[in-house]
């Protein structure tokens, strides 16, 4: 089978950028990634978007995206899954490349949230879900993930304050990565402090909904010079797994069944088991969903992922490092731009150049964007070249 | 204004009328075209009886449009006596404290209001904790 590698990675700072709109955002991820690959010219851009017909009153953006970035002939659309809209369009990316219709693929995932404020944006990010028997209850995503984590208290009888490790361990990681929102580490009285949102979720438990754009320039490995391969990245494993959408409709919700059979689906295809990869960039929109997706991937056991976490088991010098950058927690959750963060992140941590937060001797890395509470699950394995 | 949305799905709001499979005659709420267990066309009318168990809850602070008025209140999975999962508000609490595994039963109650004097009132079911009387 064809080898496809990434060739350039760009992103933007997470934030809350007032100042630029959603086309400029992803110009410059765009941008950064082309020159990263040194100038490797796409036929297609594939564009990862969740809120923009919502909150920018935009749609069509891969004709937009495309134009205002100066990318000539391609074709070009987005792809939708929720916030696992980035990682869609990575898989499309993916099966663009590796089927060879087309050499080289651009993937953007931008999302523009401050495009609006007030209660409308979380009926906004609420669409996610299904509208007529879950939103219209008055639910919101944040409390979808506290019905599973009150869920999960009751039947792992897990003390409350054990998953502070997991935002503990975010801010930790995102204190050294310059593109995260939140840069700074915090105290376990800081989250024991913080405002309830929906019980038992505190702030601290959620990954904060941000601004963002990032992209990776997708080839396959026989187009590209010898030299060059060295310092690129091989995608090894690609999945793409869904679940009943609602909670309320699956047997066992805290199963997160999905999550788990993506990782299985994705290391098959690798020629992997889970345990042979060095570290995990997994989906901590809410602490719980980080809980749920380690033992759903069988890094720990069902009901006590947050055991491992007490003994450091997740941090970067850990059995199995988590959210190496800050994860959505600390980087920031800009949606639909999150799943290609992560691989932008992968794709440091295998070149070497995440700095301080280096997972040493990184060769293979397992990443995972969540739409929902792993209503859609899509799993990556990503390879170093040399 | 999307009247004609909600008004499609009144005897499920209303009335809590599912589905039961005519195949492997599981019962199916919110309805589906097609049976979640069997696979087969799913299209005999069940009607619930509304009773069933506090499955999880969590009571939200911060609503999303349409629902600030009434917060905070609390949301939960309800595990119906026939077996289907529903997600809905709890009502008629008092100083009740909610727990996995309590007895509730559905009532009608307002949902959410449009907002504006013309906005649409939306009503549907609610739970509250069972034995408070005739519903």
């Amino acid at each position: 089978m064809t080898e496809v590698v990434i060739a350039g990675i760009g992103q933007v700072p997470v934030g809350e950028h007032w100042d630029i709109s959603m086309r400029s955002l992803a110009a410059r991820a765009i941008l950064a990634a082309r020159k990263d690959a040194n100038g490797l010219k796409p036929q297609a851009l594939y564009v990862g978007n969740f809120l923009g017909p919502m909150v920018s009153h935009q749609s069509n953006l891969g004709t937009l995206l495309a134009q205002n970035a100066g990318l000539e002939g391609v074709e070009a659309f987005t792809i939708e899954a929720a916030g696992a809209s980035g990682a869609g369009a990575f898989r499309m990316g993916y099966l663009a490349v590796s089927s060879g219709y087309v050499d080289t693929a651009l993937v953007v995932g931008v999302e523009k949230y401050t495009d609006m404020i007030g209660p409308g944006l979380e009926h906004y990010i609420g669409m996610g879900m299904d509208y007529d028997y879950e939103l219209m209850q008055g639910i919101t995503t944040a409390s979808q993930a506290a019905l599973l984590m009150q869920r999960y208290l009751y039947e792992s009888k897990a003390p409350r304050e054990a998953f502070a490790e997991f935002s503990l361990s975010a801010h930790a990681n995102g204190a050294h990565n310059p593109y995260a929102m939140y840069r700074k580490a915090i105290k376990l009285e800081t989250y024991e402090r913080a405002e309830i949102v929906s019980s038992p979720l505190n702030m601290f438990d959620i990954a904060p909904y941000a601004d963002g754009a990032a992209a990776v320039i997708l080839t396959r490995s026989e187009l590209v010079r010898p030299s060059e391969l060295e310092k690129m990245v091989r995608v090894t494993g690609s999945s793409v797994v869904i679940d009943r959408l609602s909670l309320h409709d699956r047997p066992d919700p805290l199963a997160f069944e999905a999550a788990g059979l993506s990782v299985e689906q994705a290391c098959r295809q690798a020629g992997i088991l889970p345990k042979d990869v060095d570290f995990f960039e997994l989906s901590d929109a809410y602490s719980i969903f980080a809980v749920l997706s380690l033992e759903a991937a069988g890094f720990a056991k069902r009901g006590e992922a947050w055991k491992l976490a007490q003994s450091g088991a997740f941090r970067l010098k850990g059995e199995l490092p988590i959210s190496t950058m800050g994860g959505l927690k600390a980087r920031g959750n800009p949606l639909a731009a999150t799943g290609v963060y992560q691989v932008v992140e992968a794709v440091q941590q295998l070149r070497g150049q995440s700095g301080a937060n280096q997972v040493a001797g990184a060769r293979r890395a397992l990443v995972q964007s969540l739409g929902g509470p792993a209503s859609t699950a899509i799993t990556h394995v990503l390879e170093r070249c040399t | 204004m999307e009247i004609p949305r909600h008004w499609r799905i009144k005897s499920q709001r209303y009335g809590l009328v599912g589905e039961v499979c005519p195949h492997c005659e599981i019962k199916i709420f919110p309805p589906r075209d097609v049976c979640p267990n069997c696979g087969g066309e799913a299209k005999e009318e069940y009607i619930f009886s509304g009773r069933g168990e506090v499955y999880s809850f969590t009571s939200l602070y911060d609503g999303p449009a349409g629902f600030e008025e009434t917060t905070p209140y609390t949301v939960a999975l309800i595990k119906l006596e026939e077996g289907p999962v529903v997600t809905a508000q709890l009502t008629d609490l008092g100083d009740a404290s909610v727990e996995i595994g309590m007895p509730v039963e559905m009532v009608t109650r307002r949902i959410r209001s449009d907002g504006d004097e013309r906005g649409m009132l939306i009503y549907g079911y609610k739970f509250r904790p069972l034995g408070l009387g005739p519903r």
